[in-house]
Parts: C-alpha cells; sequence; structure tokens
C-alpha cells in the first residue's frame, strides 16, 4: 500500500505537470475561456468575442502538487511490508 | 412664375437641404455585430488582469460640420465585463467589486470637447464629460479620436443606408476614486485601471 500510494503521487504530479505544459505552460490563473479576436474591415475595431477552452494555469500545477503530496505524505501511515521468516 | 419666384423657391430648398445637412446626427451605439468593446487591464505587482466588454450602448449627436459639438452617453452594461478565470470573473461582479447587481451600468456622459481638431474625416480632441462607476460620478477628460464613415452603414450592414460613428479612446481611472475596494489589495489588484474603448455608432438614412 505504502508502494503504490507513492508510485500515485509521482504519477498525478507527472501528469499534472505534463498537462500543464502541453496545454501551453500558462503563468496566470486557470482560464476556461479565451479570447477571440476579429477585425471589422469596415470600421477597423478590433471586436473580442470568448470562446470555451480549458488552459490550465498555475493553480491547477499548484493544486496537482497538492495532491501528490498528499498522496505521498499519507503513505507514511502505512508501515513497509517486511517479510518475516 | 416670375424669375424672381423662382430665385426665391430655388434658395428656399437649397437652404433647406443645407439645413438637414448641416443638423447634428444621432448615432446608435449598440452594435448589431457584436464587435464594440471595451478593453480593461489592471497591472499589479503580483498579477495582471485583463478583460473586455461588449454590453456596449447609448447614443452620439455628432455634427460633421461641426464636430466639436460633439455630445452624448455610452453606457457599458456591468455584467458584459469578461475576465477569462471564472472566479475572477465572479468575484469582479460580485459585491466587493463592481457589484453588478446593484450598479447595473457604466457610462460615460460627454459635455463637450476641446482642442478639436479635424483632418479629412477623423477628429481629435480631449473630452470631458461624466464618469458612472459603482454610482460613483466624476467628471473627467479623455483624449479621443473620432472617425465619421459617410455612407458606409452598408457596407456593414446590408440593405441598411447610412452613416457610421467609429469612437476610439484610451485613458485611465483610478479604482479608489470609485470606492472599488480603496487602500485593499493594492498587490493583486492594481489601483489604476487603463480602459481602451474602440465602438461604431449608425446612423441609418431613409
Amino acid at each position: 500500500m505504502k508502494r503504490a500510494l507513492q508510485i500515485l503521487a509521482l504519477v498525478v504530479l507527472l501528469a499534472t505537470a505534463a498537462t500543464w505544459l502541453a496545454m501551453g505552460a500558462n503563468r496566470g490563473w486557470t482560464k476556461t475561456s479565451v479570447a477571440v479576436k476579429t477585425l471589422d474591415p469596415v470600421t477597423e475595431i478590433e471586436g473580442i468575442t470568448y470562446q470555451q477552452k480549458f488552459l490550465p494555469g498555475v493553480d491547477f500545477l499548484g493544486a496537482g502538487a497538492g495532491l501528490a503530496v498528499a498522496l505521498a505524505g499519507s503513505s507514511l501511515f502505512f508501515r513497509k511490508r517486511t517479510n518475516s521468516k | 412664375m416670375n424669375l424672381s419666384k423662382h430665385l426665391l423657391l430655388i434658395g428656399l430648398v437649397a437652404g433647406l437641404v443645407y439645413g438637414v445637412q448641416a443638423a447634428p446626427q444621432s448615432f446608435d451605439f449598440k452594435d448589431p455585430k457584436g464587435v464594440n468593446n471595451a478593453v480593461f487591464q489592471l497591472d499589479a505587482p503580483l498579477e495582471s488582469i485583463n478583460g473586455s466588454a461588449n454590453g456596449i450602448s447609448g447614443t452620439v449627436s455628432f455634427d460633421p460640420e461641426n464636430p466639436s459639438a460633439v455630445s452624448g452617453k455610452i453606457i457599458v452594461t456591468t455584467a458584459s465585463l469578461t475576465v477569462p478565470n471564472p472566479m475572477q470573473n465572479t468575484h469582479l461582479h460580485g459585491p466587493n467589486w463592481l457589484d453588478a447587481t446593484q450598479f447595473p451600468q457604466i457610462s460615460f456622459e460627454a459635455k463637450s470637447l476641446a482642442n478639436a481638431k479635424t483632418k479629412d474625416n477623423v477628429t481629435t480632441g480631449d473630452l470631458t464629460g461624466t464618469f458612472t462607476l459603482k454610482g460613483v460620478s466624476k467628471d473627467i477628460t479623455v483624449p479621443v479620436k473620432l472617425t465619421y464613415l459617410k455612407d458606409k452603414l452598408s457596407a456593414r450592414v446590408p440593405n441598411l443606408n447610412g452613416d457610421l460613428l467609429v469612437i476610439r479612446a484610451n485613458f485611465s481611472i483610478n479604482r479608489e476614486d470609485f470606492n472599488i475596494q480603496p487602500g485593499q489589495y493594492e498587490d493583486k489588484v492594481s489601483t489604476t485601471i487603463n480602459l481602451s474603448l474602440a465602438i461604431a455608432g449608425a446612423s441609418p438614412k431613409p
């Protein structure tokens, strides 16, 4: 159990970091929408609309790291399996 | 009808036509294409907040023959202010910040245009008016650029003839002047709010 929790903590940490990096390594807060700009040819005004898109930020990275630490920490409550003969 | 009567009639018609053309036009800024927007930017030491608003309406009276006589009111719906982070968005509209329920509108009522300079169809100047945010009204002066686009409405909205007026303005306000969390969270939410307005109004003609 101890080893399983430690492995799970590592998987969570790596998966969080990989997701964050793969989705653009956004150093701001997590976004659920992104601004899309379009130019009106007549007035030359740049219009802004929002498109639904999940963009993980540093809070996502922190939550993943926190979960990994919690999992690794909880593994300390389990004893190492010993082979007694 | 003798010649003098003809001349009088021509003069009356010419005067009427000139009078109609010289009259200020009313431009409606409720944009059917939804392009009109106001961008806001706050740069605090720890955090930068960027967003925009597109709930824009209002009317502006503008006379192409006398651009400095511009007047009118532009309204932004508070609930239309959007930032990409959902939690920040909730806080922004909440009672501690803009309180969109109690103060549903942000407005600017133009009073006078000073230092007006017109070149071709573009007028620049310093527009003074009353800016109202979160129930607090303050007179401010902002640099503006007014672009009059004669007969361009049909290029934007088919089957509708008329003129367009594009207003652009970049200016800053202090959130503490408008009772928005004065003295609070200055490291995360800048006291200076940079605003950038780019809006087009339509004046349809029959």
